[in-house]
């Protein structure tokens, strides 16, 4: 098995350059890569392209390189918990595109699959639709939608092993999957980083072969949006 | 008097048939499941990554791993199932959720719904309302009648952005439940205690279809 442990997320990221067009698993801030995130913003990369469903909260997240504008266009399907998000989208600093959910969570598969596009009902009959091939389908309209891909994907995982075989937990595993097969160079951030070997592989959810770079990582926060409990 | 969202929810819940598979949106419909009846069995799937969302935890059961759509933390219930967002969808666009509850900001009386954007004031996007309402057989909105400035909601055709076409069948707001027709109207079916007809008609832009008499809700 080739060996693809890096030491740290500065490591990991250190060739990702302005510009660059990146993928960024989770969805809230549930699975979200930390750690590269981190590194991202003492790094200062500029003029990312940043393909995640959402967009982080204003103080954790993307939501960090959005405040020290890293960011020059974000792909997402919904970015309603940040106000600096949509202060910079409204008065035109920041490109969007807003895709529905799961046309961007098949879009991001298929352009790991080899699939360079396929068609969806999602969207037909909206502004989505606009400029789109619509082809029929059993009397049902559906609109034509291409592959993603990026140069870099930054994915979060629960345990990995030493060459790239990912294990999540919960709902963290949500689009880090998908995105983990969409990147050229694939980084994977993990809670827990075990020997080759150690992993039962009927257990495993995403191959090593997708993962280029992996490296345990460190203080994670894994902050809570709506913490909402009952009482006994 | 108008419903609040408590009662608009626990409308909704009678809606619920026993063996189905539920996508619940944020807001009033999330709150749906706290009033689905003792006796009958439904499985709530949340679109990121969950079959067989359970309750809120208890305090110490939080786990951040685990939430739902509306990135409140949730439990699993037995024999629940985690998976990516591409195998959420392809459940929900392969037609394998039976209904979809969700809220909006306007309706139409052709099934058209809003829920997405406000050009030039709110951005949210539209998450996955156009895959759902796009897929599902049976879509109920949760809704408010009127806006805060009374303006009616239920609309002869969409003022705003719309999140998909012709794909309600019902809606339940704080003043009445309706059937979209197929060929288009809104039919007035229930009113809630103590709103009148005329109330009703008063509030709502599109078509409204009255037949015969019409009956107050039952909630409890």
């Amino acid at each position: 098995m080739i060996n693809k442990e890096v030491r740290n997320a500065d490591e990991a990221i250190h060739d990702i350059a302005n510009n660059a067009t990146l993928m960024l698993g989770g969805f809230g801030l549930c699975g979200i890569p930390e750690n590269c995130i981190s590194a991202l913003v003492k790094k200062g990369t500029k003029g990312l392209t940043c393909i995640s469903n959402n967009a982080g909260v204003d103080d954790f997240g993307i939501g960090l390189m959005l405040q020290t504008r890293q960011v020059k266009k974000m792909i997402s399907s919904y970015v309603g918990e940040n106000a600096e998000f949509e202060r910079q989208l409204l008065s035109g600093e920041l490109a969007v595109d807003l895709i529905p959910q799961g046309t961007l969570a098949e879009r991001i598969r298929a352009g790991g699959a080899g699939i360079p596009a396929f068609f969806t009902p999602a969207g037909y009959g909206t502004e989505v639709a606009e400029g789109k091939e619509v082809r029929e389908f059993d009397g049902k309209m559906h609109l034509l939608e291409s592959w993603l891909k990026a140069d870099f994907a930054l994915v979060k995982a629960w345990k990995g092993d030493k060459s790239g075989n990912l294990v999540f937990k919960g709902t963290a595993r949500n689009f880090n999957p998908m995105m983990a097969m969409a990147g050229k160079i694939t980084i994977a951030e993990v809670e827990e980083l075990v020997e080759v070997g150690e992993l039962d592989p009927n257990q495993v959810h995403t191959p090593g072969i997708y993962v280029q770079r992996i490296f345990q990582g460190k203080d994670y926060e894994k902050r809570i949006e709506q913490r909402t409990t009952r009482i006994r | 008097m108008a419903l609040d969202k408590i009662g608009i929810a626990k409308r909704i819940a009678q809606e619920v048939q026993d063996g189905t598979f539920i996508n619940l949106g944020i807001g009033i419909p999330t709150l749906v499941a706290n009033f689905i009846a003792d006796d009958i069995s439904v499985v709530l799937q949340s679109e990121n990554g969950l079959l067989g969302i359970g309750p809120f935890p208890e305090e110490e059961a939080v786990d951040a791993d685990l939430i739902n759509a509306g990135k409140q933390t949730v439990t699993t219930i037995k024999g629940s199932s985690l998976f990516s967002s591409a195998e959420s969808f392809a459940m929900i666009r392969g037609g394998h959720v039976d209904l979809t509850i969700l809220g909006a900001m306007e309706v139409s009386e052709h099934g058209d719904i809003a829920n997405w954007k406000i050009p030039g004031k709110m951005v949210k996007g539209m998450g996955g309302a156009m895959d759902l309402v796009a897929s599902a057989d049976n879509i109920i909105v949760a809704m408010q009648h009127t806006s805060r400035s009374g303006d009616s909601k239920l609309l002869k055709n969409c003022s705003l952005p719309i999140t998909g076409i012709h794909c309600v069948k019902k809606v339940v707001t704080d003043l009445a439940v309706l059937d979209i027709l197929p060929e288009g109207g809104f039919k007035l079916l229930e009113r809630a205690p103590g709103v009148t007809v005329e109330e009703i008609q008063a509030a709502t832009e599109g078509t409204l279809i009255i037949e015969g008499v019409i009956p107050e809700m039952k909630i409890d």
